[in-house]
């Protein structure tokens, strides 16, 4: 069963390990979600589930929003993201207006968590790109963080006058979707809804996450994974 | 909106309780209990010094102890709240009027001693 909630980061610390090892580790809020609507083949023409976290205000949703909850005979829900299956068999197990909380991920090892990272603003080559700019000295004038030659213009697109699609360089960085894949689950815990994963997660404390199972193991873990 | 939970909160379970009774200030000597894993084996060593700077808060909490070995300087930075320091002791409580005493450092021979607390009203536990 893949297992899939969305949460809040909450922000990064340390954990101790039992045997003392010290590893940085994200707190992420995870559910309890509501199941709020099971898309199937014949219905959409694809499998998935659909999961709503945290209550709102009904002022604050819209009347679509309310009704679409109230189905599930849910509160107006903040969030809702779907989870995509292969198959409608997959979506049988879940059931209408379902919850589900942090224990689906009990037992996993890795997981992937999908979010919003920080906005950067309008950012030059050298931040965006990690290009190395121009020297410091030797003759550079009001140039050294310069992208540096972006290549002829007639010849890329066959027509030219014009710069090749995809050239990188300045321009608006950050506030992108960012999965980051096979993050350690370090601890998990039910009662107060909490998942502890390795590492640092796309975006902003309080900013919302998408956790799921991890989805592609490399050899090693995925070694590992199966224990 | 759940509540604006703080990590704080949520990991106050990751603290070390083996030395939370113990009463202990920059400037005292002070008995680190280390555990240390040799393999299966776990020992325990016991590393004495002057606590000569107290960072970070929570669980990052950071102890440094200075001590000299052989002629030389050593100073050892543990976490706290790691579940390797078996214990804390006091072994000396020393007077010191501020919080890093990075000047320590410079100091050679008689004047890298600390005056005794007990001159005080406060005492040794």
């Amino acid at each position: 069963m893949p297992a899939a909630l969305l949460g809040r980061k909450l922000g990064m610390t340390r954990y101790f390990m039992e045997d003392g090892t010290n590893v940085p580790v994200t707190v992420i809020e995870a559910g309890p979600c509501v199941i709020t609507q099971i898309k199937t083949q014949d219905s959409d023409g694809y499998s998935a589930i659909q999961l709503a976290f945290e209550d709102i205000k009904a002022r604050r949703s819209t009347m679509p929003l309310i009704g679409h909850d109230a189905k599930a005979d849910a509160a107006p829900k903040r969030f809702h993201r779907e989870m995509r299956f292969d198959e409608d068999k997959m979506t049988e197990e879940y059931d209408l207006g379902q919850n589900l909380d942090v224990s689906v991920f009990e037992g996993l090892m890795y997981v992937d968590v999908i979010s919003t990272s920080k906005g950067k603003g309008f950012q030059g080559g050298m931040k965006r790109h990690n290009f190395r700019g121009l020297e410091a000295s030797h003759g550079v004038k009001r140039r050294h963080r310069s992208p540096g030659s972006i290549n002829g213009h007639a010849t890329n697109l066959g027509k030219g006058p014009k710069i090749k699609k995809g050239k990188r360089m300045a321009g608006h960085m950050g506030n992108e979707r960012v999965t980051v894949r096979n993050l350690d689950v370090i601890s998990i815990d039910t009662e107060k809804n909490l998942i502890l994963v390795k590492g640092s997660v796309p975006g902003p404390n309080q900013g919302f996450v998408f956790v799921r199972e991890s989805r592609r193991l490399n050899k090693r873990k995925a070694r590992l994974a199966k224990g | 909106m759940s509540g604006l939970k703080t990590v704080e909160e949520v990991v106050a379970s990751q603290l070390n309780d083996a030395n939370s009774g113990v009463n202990f200030s920059v400037g005292d000597t002070i008995n680190v209990h280390y555990r240390i894993i040799e393999g299966e084996k776990e020992r325990i060593q016991v590393y004495q010094g002057v606590l000569i700077a107290d960072k970070n808060r929570g669980v990052n909490r950071m102890i440094t102890v200075r001590r000299i070995v052989a002629n030389e300087g050593v100073e050892r930075i543990f976490p706290l709240h790691s579940p390797r320091i078996a214990q804390i002791e006091v072994v000396r409580r020393g007077d010191a009027r501020r919080a890093k005493l990075y000047y320590l450092r410079d100091r050679v021979g008689k004047s890298r001693r600390l005056r005794d607390q007990r001159r005080g009203l406060k005492h040794i536990q």
